[in-house]
């Protein structure tokens, strides 16, 4: 498992991410600047969180743009995998290769807290080691993460069983009281149609070890490195 | 030639500054007011001579860049020196 770790102005999880990846799971990982024109030769491109382009115009709108966007178009296009947390979530819908669009969150503050997430599926890369249902604690830490879509790409969504996670409960039960940011349905992670493009707001990077105060986020670094050995 | 752009939320999407807006002025006694949404506005100048080039160009500009087509809709004003 080779990854990429893109790095735009202003990206600032990148650390983070690849010291998820490099240290705690083991795995080969490198950053790539967002200049770089190519991704070959990686398994999967992580697109970390931050404040790409100080989030100027609308967050992901600018970054969208950067070289390595072409190139990572390209990379998914062909089936490579693909992983945007938070402003990479956002630059991801922002460059078309994931439905829908973050707003302003509901209560138009920035929210930096653990929050309660139900596995919605178990068919993906991200989350293949945890069954449907399960529910896992994840921070977040964003100012735009409203999921917002209009009705027939959510019934896709649905229909496809795209949904990747819900801020929920400590029981897993979903409602407005455990939505965070006023995500409709909940929603805090999708798919891409191919199902090789992954995009979530809460940050698994940030609980991978025991000291970090959480290990939930490692399932889902786990859950990749499952899929890729299994590919 | 001098263009303004105004960027809004479509009518569907929740607009949460608009509504907390409404409320500030709801409560400074305008009871009536309602549907209070709050856009961008972008000035630019464009290289073109003539107004409907210009707002070809700036069209343009708004579905690749300046709005977000999923959320946001746009309205170009080609500003003509009087």
């Amino acid at each position: 498992m080779k990854t990429a770790v893109l790095v735009f102005p202003g990206s600032n999880c990148d650390h983070d991410c690849y010291h998820a990846v490099r240290h705690v799971l083991g795995r080969e990982a490198k950053f790539v600047w967002h200049q770089e024109t190519s991704l070959d030769g990686f398994d999967l491109v992580i697109v970390p969180g931050g404040f790409s382009y100080g989030d100027y115009l609308r967050p992901g709108a600018i970054a969208k743009f950067s070289p390595v966007m072409g190139a990572l178009a390209k990379f998914t296009a062909k089936g490579g995998l693909a992983l945007g947390i938070c402003n990479g979530f956002q630059i991801l819908t922002e460059a078309g290769l994931l439905p829908g669009a973050l707003m302003l969150n509901s209560g138009m503050k920035f929210i930096c807290k653990d929050t309660y997430l139900r596995v919605e599926t178990s068919d993906s890369f991200v989350t293949g080691r945890m069954e449907k249902g399960k529910v896992i604690s994840v921070p977040i830490a964003h100012m735009e993460g409203c999921y917002i879509a209009d009705d027939d790409t959510l019934k896709r969504l649905e229909d496809d069983d795209r949904i990747l996670l819900r801020y929920c409960g400590p029981d897993g039960q979903t409602g407005d009281e455990s939505n965070p940011n006023g995500s409709y349905g909940s929603i805090a992670g999708v798919l891409s149609e191919k199902r090789n493009v992954a995009g979530m707001m809460p940050h698994p990077e940030r609980v991978v070890e025991a000291s970090l105060g959480g290990v939930d986020g490692l399932l889902v670094f786990e859950s990749i490195l499952n899929s890729l050995s299994a590919a | 030639m001098k263009a303004k752009v105004t960027v809004t939320l479509k009518s569907g999407v929740l607009d949460p500054q608009g509504r907390a807006i409404e409320g500030a002025l709801k409560s400074l006694g305008w009871k009536g007011v309602k549907g209070v949404r709050v856009g961008k506005s972008i000035e630019l100048e464009v290289d073109e001579k003539d107004p409907q080039s210009a707002k070809a160009v700036v069209e343009k500009m708004c579905e690749k860049l300046l709005a977000n087509p999923v959320t946001e809709k746009y309205q170009i004003e080609i500003i003509t020196d009087r």
